[in-house]
């Protein structure tokens, strides 16, 4: 009897929790849209700040919009230039060497367990050293410490699933290590490694700690790497601080075209990983 | 001819494949190095045991005491794990064991999307939600008056944050659970829940903690989401319903000002450091029990 009641109550507990997680992303989204929809305007999204802009006057947040996608898409690409040979040479030159492998990933996933905050530390202390201000470049390079063991994770995890026999008849067929890579894996991997990029990019336009000190902040969008940028996540910090109640209504707004934009990659990241994956030799 | 650029081609990526491993790996190490070297200042004037235990913080006049940023560092995680360790168990439990693999495949991309809302979004959540139910409710219930900004507010937006990251670990150790295991006890007369409590659950036991040790580090290391709802204000807090100002949010607060102070600067190194070094330790034993884990598998 008891036992019955038991496993009915828990039951009842496990389904309250699973319906709960769905509602929980309803109600983060739901409460940012309607705090930030109102704010919204045209002019948030085409204008950089003018004068006065921190005080309610007008203008927008171009400039931290411009400055994100630059930042991400500068760490990526640079995240990418080091994770992919890392990641193509765990499953290719060192498939033999597991051991080798298995610590590989092991220091990996240590280095994706490091909080943002240390990556933007330690930026900060390297920037120092090397003599670069605080810009867009300094900016660039730790965030993409920051998400180089995201990506060569994820494709890793990947490229682990490509069959061996598919490796080996390249091989066989007089291929070099190269070749192999990059015309066999890479084609063959190519969806995972458009969802690691997007990944990714998804960590690094959202982060905050890593670039704190890094970039600096400015009104203007940056023409040059050694300039400062301002970036959205920030952008939504600061104004939120902010006493006057206009400008903390535009960090809504602010938060809204951030969510936005992660919706938008997440989204395409799953769209991108079922189209390709037509042409995988299976 | 072709030959000899075939031949290039592999030579250079080979040599380009070598430059970048030895960069990943050689990555952890300089950063631990320079943080160590950035932090030995103020170690030699302060020494170990009177920056974690002494609670004296007076940058100016050079005294450190990290124990009160400490304690609302462990407060704020701990509370977070609590909240969220009930929420991922049932629905880890309840996804991998009662689920139609459609609901799970339906469910998969909501996880996905919560892992994938940056931080700073879930603070202005907070902030929007959390800290008025703490304020307005919850510490009047207890007879207690608090502006919101507190320690539970923390703990609750870093509950929610943990839930997917730590629910998709719990979901892959679960899965690490031979079928033939549960079937043999559900044949020997246990019903679905024992067999779950009995079997699924011990089975999966280390699994399910190095769910919640990677967790933990994460927790720990949060810095924005936390920061904009826990106050901020230096003491050691009394009550969940106080003010708090964990490791993370110090740093993030203080950078831009202490660049005139070298003490302070080395100072804020040491929070970093003290940071990545319980951050790595539990990684690395949660990492180590998953590896076991999936070896018996």
């Amino acid at each position: 009897m008891w036992r019955k009641i038991e496993e009915k109550v828990f039951y009842y507990l496990m389904i309250i929790s699973t319906v709960s997680l769905g509602l929980l992303l309803v109600l983060i989204v739901a409460t940012i849209v309607y705090r930030g929809l109102p704010y919204l305007s045209w002019e948030m999204i085409s204008q950089t700040p003018k004068g006065g802009y921190y005080f309610g006057r007008e203008g927008g947040i171009l400039n931290a919009i411009i400055g994100s996608l630059y930042l991400s898409s500068g760490a990526v690409i640079i995240a990418l230039v080091i994770s992919l040979p890392v990641s193509l040479a765990m499953n290719i030159h060192l498939k033999r060497r597991k051991k080798l492998v298995n610590g590989l990933r092991f220091i990996l996933d240590l280095l994706w367990g490091i909080p943002s905050i240390v990556y933007g530390a330690f930026g900060f202390t390297l920037m120092i050293y090397l003599g670069i201000k605080a810009s867009l470049l300094a900016g660039i390079i730790t965030v993409a410490f920051f998400i180089l063991p995201i990506m060569i994770r994820s494709m890793d995890e990947v490229m682990k699933n490509v069959p061996l026999s598919l490796i080996e008849s390249a091989f066989a067929l007089g291929s070099t290590r190269s070749e192999v890579a990059f015309k066999v894996m890479v084609r063959q991997t190519f969806p995972g490694i458009i969802t690691a990029v997007l990944l990714a990019f998804g960590r690094g336009i959202g982060d905050v700690a890593a670039v704190l000190f890094t970039t600096g902040y400015t009104d203007n969008i940056p023409t040059s790497l050694m300039q400062q940028t301002a970036t959205l996540p920030l952008a939504v910090f600061f104004q939120l601080g902010s006493p006057i109640p206009e400008v903390q209504n535009r960090a809504y707004a602010a938060a809204l075209i951030l969510t936005i934009i992660i919706l938008v990659v997440s989204i395409s990241t799953r769209y991108f990983g079922k189209r390709f994956r037509k042409t995988l030799i299976k | 001819m072709a030959l000899k650029l075939r031949k290039f081609k592999d030579q250079f990526s080979s040599l380009w494949i070598k430059i970048s491993l030895f960069f990943v790996v050689l990555l952890p190490v300089v950063i631990t190095l320079s943080l160590l070297y950035k932090s030995m200042f103020v170690l030699e004037t302060n020494g170990l045991k009177e920056l974690l235990f002494s609670s004296v913080w007076r940058p100016l006049a050079g005294q450190f005491g990290f124990w009160p940023f400490i304690i609302s560092s462990l407060w704020v995680t701990i509370l977070g794990l609590l909240i969220t360790t009930p929420i991922c168990m049932f629905s880890a439990i309840f996804l991998t064991q009662y689920s139609s693999s459609r609901l799970l495949r339906f469910m998969q991309p909501v996880i996905d999307i919560l892992a994938g809302i940056p931080s700073v979004i879930y603070g202005v959540w907070g902030i929007l939600i959390i800290v008025p139910m703490v304020g307005r409710y919850l510490a009047p219930l207890f007879g207690i008056e608090s502006t919101g900004f507190s320690i539970l507010a923390g703990g609750l937006v870093l509950s929610v944050m943990l839930i997917p990251f730590i629910l998709n670990v719990l979901i892959e150790v679960f899965k690490t659970v031979p079928v033939e295991l549960s079937e043999a006890s559900l044949s020997l007369g246990a019903t679905k829940w024992q067999t779950i409590k009995f079997v699924v659950v011990r089975k999966s036991f280390a699994g399910i903690i190095s769910a919640f040790g990677l967790g933990l580090s994460r927790a720990f290391g949060e810095t924005i989401a936390v920061l904009m709802v826990v106050g901020n204000v230096v003491g050691l807090p009394k009550s969940i319903f106080d003010p708090g100002y964990p490791l993370p949010a110090l740093i993030a607060n203080n950078y831009g000002e202490m660049l005139s102070i070298p003490m302070y600067d080395s100072a804020l190194m040491f929070a970093a450091l003290i940071l990545l070094v319980v951050v790595m330790f539990f990684n690395f034993l949660s990492r180590l029990a998953i590896i076991r884990l999936e070896k018996k598998a």
